[in-house]
């Protein structure tokens, strides 16, 4: 149990790395990457928005779909419960805690119906995971998003100071860089075999 | 007076960093430094001090005295300024003093005679209270003479009162930038006036010891001064010797040096207890204290390839450097520029007519050969030489990047602020990367953002509070026209209150209510 | 297909009903958009911007009634700085309704005055001081240059002057300054 929990972590935070070997989650990786202090807002948010994710689908899977045998709506159910926990869990932080909104603050509602959410719903299923697995899943990938996110963020804030050839600047300079990020981590995936 | 800590010096301390270079001091360095003559016109700058501009309190066609004052300080950090020698203000009109500095001057014609005021020396002052040395300071518009051109007077009394108490004055005579020596040939012609002084500002400070540090090489100096304090039998005094190691005449590096402690990022040199002074702040304060002279000379260092006979002279605040240079012989070979301060922090001037001001401890004459640059910038390849060298410990590099690119908080928080822009990181770069002008940039705009956002911050208190007392005031003047409209629209309430007051009749009378009580509406009628 | 639609809605309307109570029970004070719109605006409560200060200029962007480039005192720092926050494109300032300047502040010709009080009475920041028909004068340290003094003035005797700044501005540097000098190993 505790062997296959861990082995889910590493997996999915170093290597199936949602962003750099999945592609998943790449419209916040390449948008939310211009400063740290950015990054980690969004990396929190991801990190919590994903088991979040994780958990409740797998219980609306479990406990709706497969009971009233309507598996081939999981896409919808799925998009339709993210985005309504996330945003009621938006307001609550919203009213309760001004400090925790200004961190996480417009990051939670971006990442809402991202690909990445989605993704690691429909992966739950697919790889048939029970729940305490899901919410490690979720919280794994999340983790692995929030490390590369904020890694990217500080190698980009150091090429924006830098000496850039004028072709390279802006975009070209960014994705090239996250290829050879991508290229690190392909390094993981002979670790675990998963 | 518990802390007194008795070893200052006794044990010398390493600073991180710094460069040694050949000084180029002998050259200048003489013994007994001669007087330039008065010249025809004085230019006294207004802005010669750190802190606020003074005022001028005189006016165009006025004939001064010499030791007069001609513009008083403004609350706050400021210093007096007072005429160098008797004539009439011809202008008070804004005049260059370096390439970096424009500001409002006092122009005196002088008439040559060189009049002086009646001249109040504080006589006894070791009998007077510390206060009254200190204000005495303030009135002789004493500086500190080492470059930063600090009020003396402010920096005794801010360590007067405050809770750590002062045990050690320092005297600075360590000037560690190459071709200065100007402190050196004060301490060689006139140790006894540095000693005096330096008992002066120990009273002034209320501390129990003085430490005078000196550069090792400097051996004819600790002589003299050491029979000089022999003859006087002070035993609080001492000299100190310290390696001869660029920027060891930084006050931070200094204290560093003798003492093995670091003053605190945004702190001062009291905040260990200690206070710092120039040897020429010295002398000028024996001058202020025994002599009554208020700061109106100073001696310079005029020096460089350029001239013929380099050396040190007095020359008057306000003389042209052209003056000085003719003093020295003239210029003779091919100059490149000429420079205010010493060649690593000074000033390049615009013109030659640019006045000696308090800051201006040298005037450098480069010739061609000395100045060498001979490539433009590189880009940086990270070499980590500045690191090395930085005697603050900061990351020059990284400042650059982050002033490069205008990331003013990242900068600040690679501790921008704490640079002294000694110039050692600009030396050692193989790329020749400009890096302090970088900083003095980049700290000139942290300056500017940090005054915006408090000048919004005062704009938008005061814009509330005007909001909240104007709502106060409609709400008052509301109250007041409410109290005023009532008797007027009484005719247009009476029906509606006599139809109450029936209602309520009719009421009491269906609850079988035997009195009759007035209902509460008349009464307002009554008073109304 | 009945209970594909039923299980749909009903998972629809629980959520719908679980974010109404949420948005009731825990009602959300104020924007913090605005105040971070607000730090951002230069704070010379000028009006400009057809607002009647800072603040409300602030709120008319949070609720996405007003453009980002009305505000001439801030200029394109400003323009660019809510741009960066608001995540939409820089626009160039809105030049009807004035132009970028240096910062200004007003200064009373105080012979000219006749101590009418109507700038004290126009005066955002309440920088102006004086009594009816005695003379009035500027505090230049808490003057925005907001020029909203201007207008009311029956003789003319205001007049806006450059802000002091903070410091002599090294942008005179020259980079020939730099004396490389020798350095002993």
């Amino acid at each position: 149990m505790l062997e296959q929990g861990l082995l889910i972590l590493v997996s999915t935070v170093l290597a199936n790395n949602f962003v750099l070997t999945r592609f998943l989650g790449l419209c916040p990786f390449m948008g939310v990457s211009n400063k740290i202090e950015g990054a980690m807002g969004m990396a929190l948010a991801t990190m919590f928005v994903l088991t979040l994710a994780s958990v409740s689908s797998y219980l609306v899977y479990q406990y709706v779909l497969l009971p009233l045998n309507i598996t081939y709506l999981a896409t919808v159910s799925f998009i339709l419960i993210i985005a309504a926990l996330v945003q009621a869990i938006e307001l609550i932080i919203r009213s309760q805690s001004p400090l925790l909104h200004r961190v996480l603050g417009i990051y939670l509602p971006l990442i809402t119906t991202n690909c990445a959410v989605l993704g690691v719903a429909l992966l739950n299923v697919r790889q048939q995971h029970h729940l305490f697995e899901a919410a490690l899943f979720g919280f794994g990938a999340g983790l692995g998003f929030g490390i590369v996110l904020v890694s990217f963020a500080a190698l980009r804030e150091r090429i924006e100071r830098s000496p850039v050839p004028e072709p390279f600047k802006g975009a070209p300079i960014a994705l090239i860089t996250a290829g050879i990020m991508a290229m690190a981590f392909m390094g993981f995936t002979g670790m675990v075999k998963a | 007076m518990s802390d007194f800590n008795n070893d200052i010096g006794q044990q010398l301390h390493r600073f991180h960093g710094g460069l040694q270079l050949r000084h180029y001091k002998q050259i200048s360095c003489t013994e007994s430094p001669p007087f330039i003559a008065v010249p025809k016109q004085l230019v006294v700058p207004l802005q010669q001090h750190a802190g606020l501009i003074a005022e001028p309190c005189v006016e165009v066609g006025q004939r001064v005295l010499r030791g007069q004052r001609i513009a008083s300080a403004q609350s706050g950090i400021s210093a007096h300024l007072h005429a160098p020698s008797s004539g009439t203000v011809s202008a008070i009109e804004a005049r260059w003093v370096h390439h970096e500095l424009r500001c409002q001057a006092v122009i005196i014609d002088c008439d040559g005679l060189d009049e002086a005021v009646a001249l109040t020396p504080l006589n006894g002052w070791t009998q007077s209270a510390p206060e009254s040395v200190v204000s005495h300071l303030q009135a002789m518009g004493v500086v500190g003479l080492g470059g930063a051109v600090f009020p003396s007077a402010q920096k005794i009394h801010q360590s007067l009162h405050q809770e750590q108490n002062i045990h050690t004055v320092i005297l600075n005579g360590a000037e560690c930038e190459p071709y200065l020596s100007c402190d050196e040939s004060l301490m060689l012609s006139r140790p006894e006036e540095v000693i005096r002084g330096a008992q002066i500002l120990c009273h002034a400070a209320q501390a129990q010891q003085v430490i005078i540090a000196i550069e090792d090489r400097m051996t004819e100096v600790e002589k003299r001064l050491l029979q000089c304090i022999k003859t006087k039998n002070l035993s609080h005094i001492q000299v100190v010797q310290v390696p001869t190691y660029y920027p060891e005449g930084g006050e931070r590096q200094l204290i560093q040096v003798l003492t093995g402690e670091e003053v605190p990022s945004g702190g001062y040199p009291q905040d260990l207890g200690l206070v710092c002074f120039n040897v020429a702040t010295a002398q000028a304060s024996f001058k202020a204290v025994e002599h009554g002279e208020p700061l109106i000379q100073r001696l310079v260092t005029v020096t460089g390839q350029s001239v013929q006979h380099p050396g040190n002279w007095w020359a008057r605040l306000g003389t042209p450097v052209d003056d000085l240079l003719r003093a020295a012989g003239g210029l003779q070979q091919a100059v490149d520029r000429i420079v205010m301060g010493g060649p690593i922090m000074g000033r390049c001037l615009i013109d030659t007519q640019a006045p000696v001001v308090k800051a201006s401890n040298c005037i450098l004459a480069l010739s061609n050969a000395e100045v060498h640059d001979p490539q433009g910038e590189l880009p940086c390849i990270n070499c980590g030489f500045c690191v090395r060298v930085c005697p603050a410990r900061l990351l020059p590099q990284e400042l650059h990047w982050a002033v490069r690119s205008q990331q003013l908080d990242r900068a600040r928080d690679y501790g921008l602020m704490d640079c002294i822009e000694c110039g050692c990181c600009d030396q050692v770069c193989p790329s020749h990367i400009a890096l302090v002008e970088d900083y003095r940039l980049g700290k000139h705009q942290l300056r500017v953002q940090q005054q915006e956002q408090q000048r919004a911050q005062l704009a938008k208190q005061r814009y509330e509070a005007r909001q909240e007392r104007l709502q106060q005031h409609e709400a008052a003047l509301a109250a007041r026209r409410q109290v005023r409209k009532s008797p007027a629209s009484k005719p247009l309430d009476a029906k509606a209150r006599i139809a109450a007051a029936l209602a309520k009749k009719r009421q009491q009378k269906a609850a079988q209510q035997a009195t009759n009580t007035t209902p509460p509406t008349s009464s307002d009628e009554d008073r109304s | 297909m009945l209970s594909a639609i039923l299980g749909l809605s009903l998972l629809a309307l629980t959520l719908a009903a679980l974010l109404v109570w949420v948005a009731r029970r825990f009602p959300a004070d104020s924007d913090p958009l605005v105040v971070e719109i607000e730090t951002l605006l230069p704070q010379t409560q000028c009006a400009q911007c057809g607002y009647p200060g800072c603040r409300p200029y602030a709120e008319a962007i949070a609720q996405g009634h007003a453009e980002i480039n009305r505000c001439p005192p801030g200029g394109t720092a400003t323009i660019q700085a809510l741009a960066d926050l608001l995540g939409c494109e820089a626009k160039p300032l809105d030049e009807s309704l004035g132009e970028e300047k240096p910062p200004l502040v007003a200064i009373i010709d105080e012979a000219s005055c006749i101590g009418c009080k109507l700038c004290i009475q126009a005066c955002p920041v309440d920088a102006i001081l004086g009594a009816a028909k005695r003379m009035h004068t500027v505090i230049a340290d808490e003057c925005t240059g907001c020029e909203l003094c201007i207008p009311p003035c029956p003789v003319d005797c205001i007049d806006l002057i450059p802000a002091p700044q903070v410091a002599s501005l090294p942008n005179a540097l020259k980079r020939a300054q730099r004396i490389q000098m020798q350095v002993r190993a």
